[in-house]
């Protein structure tokens, strides 16, 4: 019989391929774990119905542009000016909406065409090029923190825009993405079920899509994908405009909710998204990750955001903490990394 | 559990007549330079269908450039490749696959952290549904793999399983159903025993074998005489950018068709060079 001759390298304990098949299952128990551990550390206060509603009303900007950017990492790329292009957003919906006396919906619109086309310039460059797309993120980064507070100045003398909420259509759009459900401190925002929507939305399309299959495709072996047809530079260009929309999301949704805008907001996050994708499991080199698994990480950032100062610590404690996951995180997905070279290569 | 399985009926004598059949791809005085330098030149062949041929040659012998030029990754300074019959002009794979010429080449274009069936489908994924309702058919996409490699006599096991976990030979396997799952026709293989160990190179080569029965022209190209004597039914041998001999596998031994890979000729030279030297 040949069975057994041709497969010295198969599995044989299911659960082993399984947990390599769940990328987000490490960031799951994390999440659980950090949970309990606050709630010991804090005297139950984490179960606190105003607590997880700070938990979620942090996690919830962060997560959805991570799991944007963490489906941008599957396919091998990384988007440094996220963080920025949620000021973008808002400075523009806010100069449009003030300055200009333009009816909110007409600045959405617009806001959201102007945000597309710079993810479009960030994932045009970075295929036309073959730069890294740290490289090229970066020099975009820079140009919107600048431009950001600089044209804010510039048409209304002032990086601060303020009184959203006098501009016609401003109901409306508060009652879409900033309706509170329940009164404070046990406030929890629409905003939750826009990113519920939009991790479903997401896992969809990763999953169960054919585009989804060019993500993977792309970042796990590019010119495997291409050999074989997969459109891969357009798969990259996509989701840049992809990551730019969700920024563009949380920049209005913020801009709307607070009624105002701080111009050089932003700055700094992109890390978080990246560090929330890592941890949720998605691989940096590419190829491998999942949808939920960023939005998990963001979920962890938010447990430790409330968490610590909850547990009666220094709350400057936080970015040690958020080091600290980074490098356990990467560590892990390195480990994954070397099993997937050493068994390639037999 | 899962394991490549091939199961072992290939040893059958074949039925067809391939000399009476008309070629299913034919070359007419191919020839390429680059710049002043010959790689190779006029090669006149006819392969048919339901054989395996294989390319036998030393490095430099014009071997792989010929195989570039069938599966379109090199144009031809001069002559033609035709198909069934008709010249035809391709300059890129993907053209040579839309004729149904698919080279399955080392790397295999398999990517390891993907499951198998996303391997399978990649870059021509069955969908179901229109609009934002279209999707990936999944449940056919697992079925229809496991009915190609059902074909061959080929178990890869889950289909869920990452890529990764598959064997030397599992890999081979897969990518070859993928490549007559798409049309292939004129199957071109680039030493696809190179890096396996005994037994696997043995189902590889039966399954190779399987392959050519049900119809496909194989182009092997192996540095191994056992490989290629074991799978052939024809042995076109490459020297100096000529196609020094085209041999039927009646016509050969091993013993016969090593001497051959080993440089024919050129060995006894060699030979005669060292002793000369050693003892003048």
């Amino acid at each position: 019989m040949l069975r057994d001759q041709l497969a010295p390298f198969t599995p044989n304990r299911e659960w082993t391929r399984n947990l390599v098949l769940r990328p987000e299952l490490g960031s799951l128990v994390a999440a659980a774990l950090l949970f309990i551990f606050f709630s010991i550390a804090s005297s139950g206060a984490m179960f606190e119905i105003p607590t997880i509603a700070r938990i979620l009303d942090t996690a919830w900007p962060y997560g959805i542009i991570a799991v944007a950017v963490g489906l941008l990492m599957i396919s091998g790329e990384f988007d440094l000016s996220a963080g920025v292009m949620v000021g973008t957003a808002g400075a523009l919906l806010g100069v449009m909406a003030t300055e200009w006396g333009m009816n909110l919906w007409l600045a959405l619109v617009l806001s959201l065409g102007i945000c597309l086309a710079l993810g479009l310039w960030n994932g045009v460059l970075v295929v036309w090029t073959g730069l890294p797309s740290f490289v090229i993120t970066l020099g975009t980064f820079f140009g919107l923190r600048g431009a950001n507070v600089a044209l804010s100045k510039y048409f209304t003398g002032d990086a601060l825009i303020e009184n959203i909420d006098e501009a016609s259509g401003y109901d409306a759009l508060h009652a879409i993405v900033a309706t509170v459900f329940g009164t404070a401190p046990s406030d929890f925002r629409v905003s939750l079920l826009w990113w519920g929507g939009f991790i479903v939305i997401a896992t969809w399309i990763l999953w169960r899509t054919k585009i989804g299959n060019w993500i993977f495709a792309t970042g796990g072996d590019r010119e495997a994908a291409r050999a074989v047809g997969v459109p891969v530079n357009g798969t990259k260009i996509g989701l840049f405009m992809l990551t730019a929309g969700a920024a563009w999301f949380v920049g209005v949704s913020n801009a709307v909710r607070y009624t105002s805008v701080q111009a050089g907001q932003g700055v700094g996050a992109e890390f978080f998204y990246i560090i929330a994708a890592v941890v949720g499991g998605c691989r940096m080199a590419g190829g491998y990750g999942s949808a939920v698994g960023p939005a998990i990480g963001a979920l962890i950032w938010g447990i430790a955001f409330i968490g610590i100062p909850q547990a009666g610590w220094n709350s400057d404690w936080r970015w040690a903490f958020l080091g600290v996951l980074l490098l356990v995180a990467t560590l892990i997905n390195h480990i994954v990394g070397e099993r997937v070279r050493v068994q390639r290569s037999s | 559990m899962s394991t490549m399985e091939v199961s072992d009926d290939t040893q059958q004598p074949d039925t067809q007549q391939p000399d009476t059949e008309p070629p299913v791809i034919e070359t007419r005085g191919l020839g390429r330079r680059f710049g002043p330098v010959v790689a190779l030149q006029d090669v006149d062949v006819q392969l048919h269908a339901g054989e395996v041929n294989c390319v036998v040659g030393d490095n430099g012998a014009g071997k792989s450039v010929f195989i570039k030029m069938l599966c379109g990754m090199l144009g031809a300074s001069s002559g033609d490749v035709l198909l069934d019959g008709a010249p035809i002009a391709f300059t890129s794979p993907r053209q040579a696959r839309s004729f149904g010429i698919v080279a399955v080449y080392q790397d295999l274009a398999i990517v390891p952290l993907m499951s198998l069936w996303r391997n399978f489908f990649m870059g021509a994924e069955p969908v179901r549904g229109w609009g934002i309702f279209q999707r990936f058919d999944v449940p056919y996409a697992k079925q229809t793999m496991k009915a190609e490699l059902d074909k061959l006599g080929v178990d890869l096991g889950d289909p869920d399983r990452a890529a990764y976990t598959m064997s030397g030979g599992e890999r081979q396997a897969l990518a070859i159903a993928r490549a007559l799952y798409y049309g292939a026709r004129v199957l071109i293989l680039d030493e696809p025993t190179s890096a396996l160990g005994v037994r696997q190179s043995g189902a590889v080569l039966r399954l190779i074998r399987r392959v050519a029965q049900r119809g496909t022209c194989v182009i092997l190209v192996t540095p191994k005489p056992q490989h290629a004597f074991w799978v052939g039914d024809r042995f076109l041998v490459f020297k100096r950018g000529r196609l020094q001999e085209d041999l039927r596998s009646e016509d050969l031994t091993l013993e016969s068709l090593s001497y051959l890979m080993a440089g024919g000729g050129e060995v006894d030279e060699l030979q005669s060079v060292i002793t000369e030297s050693v003892t003048g």
